[in-house]
C-alpha cells in the first residue's frame, strides 16, 4: 500500500503530493480540546483577523481563490461580498454541516477530530460579514460529532473567542450548534434556512438569494464546513500561500474521500487537480484481483465516470470538461463485480426517499424512476424502458426548485451513457444473475459459505 | 401506490448471501419510508412530559433569535422524554411557540429522525444506500432482520432494539456502516452486527468504533436537543481511513508549502 508511484516529493511546486492542512492535527491525541488546538497555533488566525477590517478579511479570502467545498464551487469571498452592508437588518452566518450527499464523508471526521478548526473559521467568517449570530447546522445522525461541536463552542466562549466583546475588540458573536433531524434536502441551502426557521425543510425559489433575504429574511451567508475551516489557514498563511496550491481556477488544498472497492479507502488532503490514478496509487489501488468499473467524482449527484477518466485532474474545470462535476470530491469507486443497474436503483431510491415533495417533477419523477429501475434489476425491463428513463430524467432536470431533482438524474443518464448494455440486459436477466451480489461485498467469508 | 407496478419476486435461490435483503428490498414492491407510515397516534393521551420538561422546552426556544427556530431541538427533547413524538409533545411545542398543533405536526412528520411509534432502547440503523449496500450493508441488514425477527422500523418484543435501514451516514470510507443510537459502528459485517445487538440486549456496555460508549436512544435525543451529557471526550480523535492520507504524507515528508517561502517568492507580498 505504501509504495506509491506518485512521483517526486514536490514536483517543483513547493509542496508535496499530499498537503495536510485541515487534516494535519487529526493524528494528535485529543485534538478536539482547545488547549491542544491552541498548542498548534489555533486561534492565532482569529487574533490576526480581528486586527484587520472585516472588508480586508473578505478581500483576503477573495484573493485566495477559495471556492465552496460543499459541491457547487462558488467563490467563497465573492459570496461574502454579496452581503449588503448598508442593510440595517442583522446578518447571519449558517454553516452547512449537514453532510449527507452519498459518498461524502469529509466534514464528519473533520468536526469529530478538530471542531475548533471549524469554530475558529466560523468566528472569523462571521466577523468578515459583520454577523453577530452564527449557526452550525449539523445533521442529527452523528451524535458524537454534535457532542464535540457543543463542547468546542463552549470552550470558545470560556476562552473569550465567542460571546460578548471577543478578545476585547468590541465584536460580539453568538454561536448555536443546531442538530437537524434527518433530511438530506436540508443540505440545500434554502431548505436549510426553512429548517432552521423551524419548518419543513423545503427549498425556496431564488431570487431573492440568501445573501439578500436568507434566514428570517435577513442577509445570510451559508458555507460548507470545509470552506469555513479553510479560512483560518488562509488568514495565517496568506492568499498567495493558498493559491500556490491547485490549478489555474481551482485553488488551494482540499479533502478527497476515497471509498468503495479500494484496497485502503480513506481521506486524502491534496491540492486541487490531483488525479484519481494518483490517489488510487496511494490507496493501494482497487482491491486485489479486481478492476475499476465506474466512479463518482463528487457524490452520487455527479455523473459517473469510468476508467477512461483516471487521469482527469480533479478540479472544477477539468471534471466539468468531461460532463461531470467535482461536487464534494467524494470518489466512490466500484469494481467490475458491481451491477450498474443495482447501484443506480439504490441511488434513485435515495433521491425518492429524500425528495421533499415540493416540486412535482422530482416528487413524482423519482418515484417512477424507482419503479422502472426496480423491474429492470429483476430482469423484467420492458421494451422502451431505457428511453422512458431518459425521458423522465429530461422532465426532471432543470424543472425543479433545487438541485436534488437534477442530482437524481445524474446517475441514470451517465450510467446509460457508459453502460447501456447492462440496461439492455435488464430486459431479460436479473442483475443478481449477471453480477452475483455476494461478489461485491468485502467480507472475508468462511470457506464453507464461499462455495457459490 | 406500490400496486401500480409490482415487479415479480426474484427467483427464490437466485443469489446467495443477499437473499433476504433482496426479498425485502427488491421483491416486495418498494422501500417503506417514513412518508408511508401511519400518521401520529392522536388517540394517545398518556404522557411523561412534566412541568420540568416544559421549562426545558422553553429554555431551548429562548436560545434563538426567533423562537420557532427551536422547534427541531424541541422535538428531539420531546423524544428524549416520550420515546417518540406524541400528541402531548406536539401540543407542548405548539403552545410554547404560539403555533397550531397542525403546524408542529407538519414539521414532525417531515423528518426521518422523528418517530411516530415507540423506539426501543437502542436504535440500530444499517446503511443501505448504494455504496454500503453493495459492499455488504444489504447482507448485514438481512442478517439482523433474521437474527432479531423484526422488519424495518420494528422493535424487538423486549423493547431493546429498533431496526431501520438508513440512508448514507457520511462514513463511506468505513463501509459498510451501522449506527447505534447515531454512533458509528464502522466496517461492520453480519457477524459483528449480530454480536453488537446481542451485547446490547444482554445489557453489556458497548463502545462505538470511533465515538463514545453507547447511551440509550432517549439520552442521545437529549444531547441532540442541546443538552450536553459531558461525554465529548470519550473516543479517539480519528482512526484508520480518516488518517490514511495524513500518515502517507508523514512517511514521505509531504507538506503544504512553507508560507515564508511563498512570501519570499512573491517579494514579501504577504498580506
Amino acid at each position: 500500500m505504501t509504495e506509491p508511484s506518485a512521483g517526486p516529493r514536490t514536483s517543483g511546486t513547493g509542496h508535496g503530493v499530499l498537503t495536510p492542512v485541515l487534516t494535519a492535527n487529526w493524528g494528535d491525541e485529543r485534538a478536539w480540546k482547545l488547549t491542544n488546538y491552541e498548542r498548534r497555533g489555533g486561534y492565532d488566525a482569529l487574533r490576526s483577523a480581528l486586527a484587520m477590517q472585516p472588508s480586508e478579511v473578505v478581500s483576503l479570502v477573495k484573493d485566495s481563490g477559495l471556492r465552496g467545498r460543499g459541491g457547487a464551487g462558488f467563490p467563497t469571498g465573492m459570496k461574502w461580498s454579496f452581503i449588503p452592508q448598508d442593510n440595517p437588518k442583522p446578518k447571519y452566518l449558517v454553516v452547512n454541516a449537514d453532510e449527507s450527499e452519498p459518498g461524502t464523508c469529509k466534514d464528519i471526521p473533520l468536526m469529530m477530530a478538530s471542531p475548533h478548526t471549524l469554530v475558529e473559521g466560523v468566528i472569523i467568517s462571521a466577523y468578515a460579514i459583520r454577523a453577530n449570530q452564527a449557526f452550525i447546522y449539523v445533521r442529527g445522525e452523528v451524535l458524537h460529532v454534535v457532542r464535540r461541536l457543543q463542547q468546542a463552542v463552549r470552550e470558545a466562549y470560556s476562552a473569550g473567542y465567542a460571546g460578548k466583546n471577543i478578545l476585547g475588540t468590541g465584536y460580539d458573536l453568538e454561536i448555536i450548534v443546531h442538530a437537524g433531524a434527518g433530511a438530506y434536502i436540508c443540505g440545500e441551502e434554502t431548505a436549510m434556512l426553512d429548517s432552521l426557521e423551524g419548518r419543513r425543510g423545503q427549498p425556496r425559489l431564488r431570487p431573492p438569494f440568501p445573501a439578500v433575504a436568507g434566514l428570517y429574511a435577513c442577509p445570510t451567508v451559508i458555507n460548507n464546513v470545509e470552506s469555513i475551516s479553510s479560512v483560518p489557514s488562509i488568514i495565517t498563511n496568506g492568499a498567495d500561500w493558498f493559491s500556490s496550491m491547485g490549478t489555474e481556477k481551482s485553488k488551494g488544498m482540499t479533502i478527497y474521500s476515497l471509498s468503495g472497492h479500494v484496497t485502503h479507502p480513506g481521506q486524502f488532503e491534496a491540492p486541487l487537480g490531483i488525479t484519481l490514478r494518483q490517489l488510487l496509487d496511494l490507496a493501494g489501488g482497487i482491491r486485489e484481483d479486481h478492476q475499476l468499473k465506474f466512479w463518482t467524482p463528487g457524490g452520487s449527484s455527479t455523473p459517473m465516470l469510468t476508467d477512461a477518466h483516471l487521469d482527469v485532474p480533479l478540479d472544477y474545470e477539468a471534471i466539468a470538461g468531461v460532463k461531470s462535476m467535482l461536487g464534494t470530491k467524494a470518489l466512490q469507486c466500484f469494481d467490475e463485480t458491481t451491477s450498474v443497474v443495482r447501484t443506480v436503483l439504490r441511488w434513485t431510491e435515495f433521491y425518492k426517499h429524500e425528495s421533499c415533495g415540493k416540486c412535482t417533477p422530482c416528487r413524482e419523477g423519482t418515484w417512477w424512476l424507482v419503479q422502472i429501475l426496480k423491474r429492470m434489476e429483476a430482469g423484467h425491463g420492458q421494451p422502451g424502458d431505457i428511453e422512458k428513463l431518459l425521458d423522465l430524467c429530461d422532465n426532471i432536470l432543470g424543472r425543479s426548485f433545487c438541485a436534488l431533482g437534477d442530482g437524481a438524474t445524474s446517475p441514470i443518464t451517465s450510467a446509460i451513457q457508459y453502460f447501456r448494455d447492462e440496461f439492455e440486459a435488464a430486459m431479460h436477466t436479473p442483475a443478481w444473475e449477471l453480477f452475483p451480489y455476494q461478489r461485491s461485498t468485502i467480507f472475508v467469508r468462511e470457506p464453507a459459505g464461499a462455495g457459490a | 401506490m406500490s400496486e401500480l407496478i409490482e415487479p415479480q419476486a426474484p427467483a427464490p435461490n437466485g443469489h446467495a448471501g443477499g437473499d433476504i435483503a433482496s426479498e425485502e428490498l427488491v421483491g416486495h414492491g418498494h422501500f417503506v419510508t417514513h412518508f408511508d407510515e401511519p400518521s401520529l397516534d392522536y388517540g394517545l393521551s398518556e404522557t411523561k412530559i412534566t412541568e420540568a420538561t416544559v421549562e426545558e422546552l422553553r429554555s431551548i426556544a429562548e436560545r434563538y433569535p426567533q423562537a420557532r427556530s427551536a422547534l427541531l431541538p424541541m422535538l428531539h427533547l420531546v423524544q428524549s422524554v416520550e420515546g417518540r413524538v406524541t400528541p402531548a409533545g406536539i401540543e407542548a411545542c405548539a403552545e410554547i411557540l404560539g403555533l397550531t398543533a397542525a403546524d408542529v405536526s407538519g414539521v414532525a412528520t417531515f423528518y426521518t429522525m422523528y418517530k411516530r411509534r415507540p423506539v426501543g432502547e437502542y436504535h440500530v440503523g444499517v446503511c443501505t444506500t448504494a455504496l454500503c449496500a453493495i459492499m455488504g450493508g444489504d447482507e448485514v441488514y438481512a442478517r439482523l432482520q433474521d437474527h432479531l425477527g423484526i422488519g424495518n422500523d420494528e422493535t424487538t418484543e423486549d423493547g431493546k432494539i429498533t431496526l431501520e435501514h438508513v440512508e448514507c451516514n457520511a462514513a463511506c470510507d468505513f463501509a459498510p456502516v451501522m449506527m447505534v443510537n447515531w454512533e458509528f459502528f464502522d466496517n461492520t459485517t453480519p457477524e459483528k452486527a449480530t454480536g453488537v445487538v446481542d451485547q446490547l440486549r444482554a445489557g453489556d456496555h458497548v463502545w462505538s468504533t470511533r465515538g463514545a460508549r453507547v447511551c440509550t436512544w432517549k439520552e442521545a435525543e437529549r444531547v441532540l436537543a442541546g443538552f450536553p451529557d459531558g461525554r465529548a471526550d470519550e473516543g479517539p480523535t480519528a482512526v484508520g481511513p480518516s488518517l490514511l492520507g495524513l500518515r502517507i504524507a508523514q512517511q514521505h515528508d509531504w507538506t503544504a508549502p512553507d508560507p515564508e517561502h511563498i512570501q519570499d517568492r512573491r517579494g514579501g507580498e504577504g498580506r
